[in-house]
């Protein structure tokens, strides 16, 4: 088997596209998934028992099934009900509400492990509900989740690949695109792996870095 | 600290120091499981007292604390913090359980010191004691900081604005926890153990401030406290608890001098 450059430098235009849609997918997959899992692991703490047990439900359901079926389910069966998004966004809904279910259990460990005697504190002071979540328990448990928070945007851009199942033209697409186009699968192939790897770990050494500077 | 610029002086609470009753306990029973802590409890503490609550462990002296800050909830009998119910409300002549408005109107009367400090980290020293007057007592950004400056500066630590709670000793953090606390302008302040979790060395630097706070305000003091000798200076009424009765109250000068319980003699004779 030959290493052919020219195929490399053929690939480049569809890769660049690929690599576009895969960061997309990955930074707004992370912001739909950080904010939801927020208001899941709050909801979890809930004074209310309808809204603790239906929140509970629900994410166990959504965690507890494959990724590709709830993406088929969204990207097939929504349309049936009249709600129809493109490929992309899609998946970025899928993605975004998969890894939500994981961020609420990490925001909820991340809660739970701030001492009782914050909130007492916020109790003896009378500060309200928003302001003891938001100034005084949601500051100490961001600290403490941040590399679990890491650990999973590895993992769902590890995850973007599952998007091709339903058309999305992410980096893997791309290359298996140019490959049946071409038939040189190994050039494509071997560009979008270690492209995986250029994005994975210097993300991972930021989070890092931001980990250091937030443990105080 | 010289009087004319003890920021507490003026304008701390207003409290009615006539005497009048300030704080009920009506037949308050509090349980943990099969465990009673407060077994119908009757006291009252009058406005610009202080009153320290000695007793053996598991006697329910903190729970007493606890139970006037609503960090927990009496199972039987009623408290009243200036007249008002604290847990309750009056409706159409019947007792019900009160809503969360009325708790946090009541509750604004009474600031706490815990044992362990818990002050904010997330927030610089400054901010630790501005957050609520800010947010809770409506005061401008300036206002509160002003006044943080000064209750800083009467604990002593007006050089900490800018330090992280973490970055002081135990009883730096007990002191800002104080101005915290007095930031609120509370009418009662309740100390749960305050000192117990300090090296013996910071101690002093803690009741010093408390000495001088009682000394110089009319705000009114419920301490829990292990410190017989800071109980035997500042306080007006001691009262002795055991298995959630208060067994015997009196004068520091009688409880210590010449109490009349043998369970009283006792608890005085381990811990003294």
């Amino acid at each position: 088997m030959n290493w052919d450059w020219s195929a490399v430098a053929d690939f480049m235009p569809a890769f660049w596209d690929g690599v576009l849609t895969t960061l997309q997918a990955l930074v707004l997959g992370s912001l739909i998934s950080f904010t939801l899992g927020l208001v899941w692991a709050i909801a979890f703490r809930a004074p209310a028992r309808f809204i603790r047990w239906p929140v509970g439900l629900i994410t166990e359901f959504i965690r507890n099934t494959p990724l590709l079926v709830q993406l088929f389910f969204l990207f097939f069966v929504l349309p049936e009900w009249g709600i129809q998004f493109s490929a992309l966004t899609t998946g970025i809904v899928a993605i975004g509400l998969h890894y939500s279910t994981y961020t609420a259990q990490v925001y909820r460990a991340g809660i739970e492990a701030v001492p009782a005697g914050q909130w007492e504190a916020a109790t003896a002071l009378s500060l309200p509900g928003r302001r003891t979540w938001f100034a005084v328990i949601l500051p100490q448990a961001f600290r403490r989740v941040v590399p679990a928070l890491g650990n999973y945007v590895i993992s769902m851009l590890k995850d973007t690949p599952l998007l091709m199942s339903i058309g999305v033209l992410e980096m893997l697409q791309q290359a298996r695109l140019q490959g049946a186009s071409t038939f040189q699968y190994t050039e494509p192939l071997t560009v979008v792996g270690l492209a995986f790897i250029v994005i994975a770990y210097p993300a991972s050494l930021l989070l890092r870095a931001l980990e250091r500077r937030l443990v105080r | 600290m010289s009087a004319d610029t003890n920021p507490l002086e003026n304008d701390l609470a207003n409290p009615p120091v006539d005497g009048s009753e300030l704080i009920r306990f009506d037949k308050v029973t509090k349980r943990f499981g099969a465990n009673t802590v407060l077994d119908e409890l009757d006291f009252s503490v009058a406005s610009g007292k202080h009153v320290t609550l000695i007793g053996p462990s598991g006697s329910g002296k903190t729970t007493i604390l606890r139970l006037l800050m609503t960090l927990t909830r009496p199972d039987e009998g009623t408290i009243k913090v200036n007249g008002d119910y604290l847990t309750h409300e009056d409706k159409n002549g019947r007792l019900v359980p009160a809503g969360e408005k009325h708790i946090r109107e009541v509750r604004k009367n009474i600031g706490m010191v815990f044992q362990q400090f818990n002050l904010f980290p997330n927030m610089k020293v400054l901010r630790n004691i501005t957050e609520a007057p800010v947010t809770v007592l409506g005061l401008s950004k300036d206002e509160a900081e002003e006044r943080a400056r000064e209750l800083l500066d009467m604990v002593g630590l007006a050089d900490r604005c800018d330090a992280y709670p973490t970055q002081l000793s135990g009883g730096q953090q007990q002191r800002v926890a104080i101005a915290r606390a007095l930031a609120m302008r509370p009418q009662v302040l309740l100390l749960d153990e305050v000192t117990s979790a300090l090296d013996p060395e910071l101690v002093a630097g803690v009741l010093d401030v408390l000495r001088d706070i009682a000394r110089t305000t009319d705000i009114t003091m419920l301490c829990v406290t292990h410190e017989m000798n800071f109980a035997r200076d500042i306080s007006d009424q001691v009262l002795m608890f055991d298995s959630g009765r208060v067994i015997e109250s009196g004068t520091p000068e009688k409880i210590f001098g010449d109490p009349e319980q043998e369970r009283t003699r006792e608890f005085l004779s381990a811990v003294l």
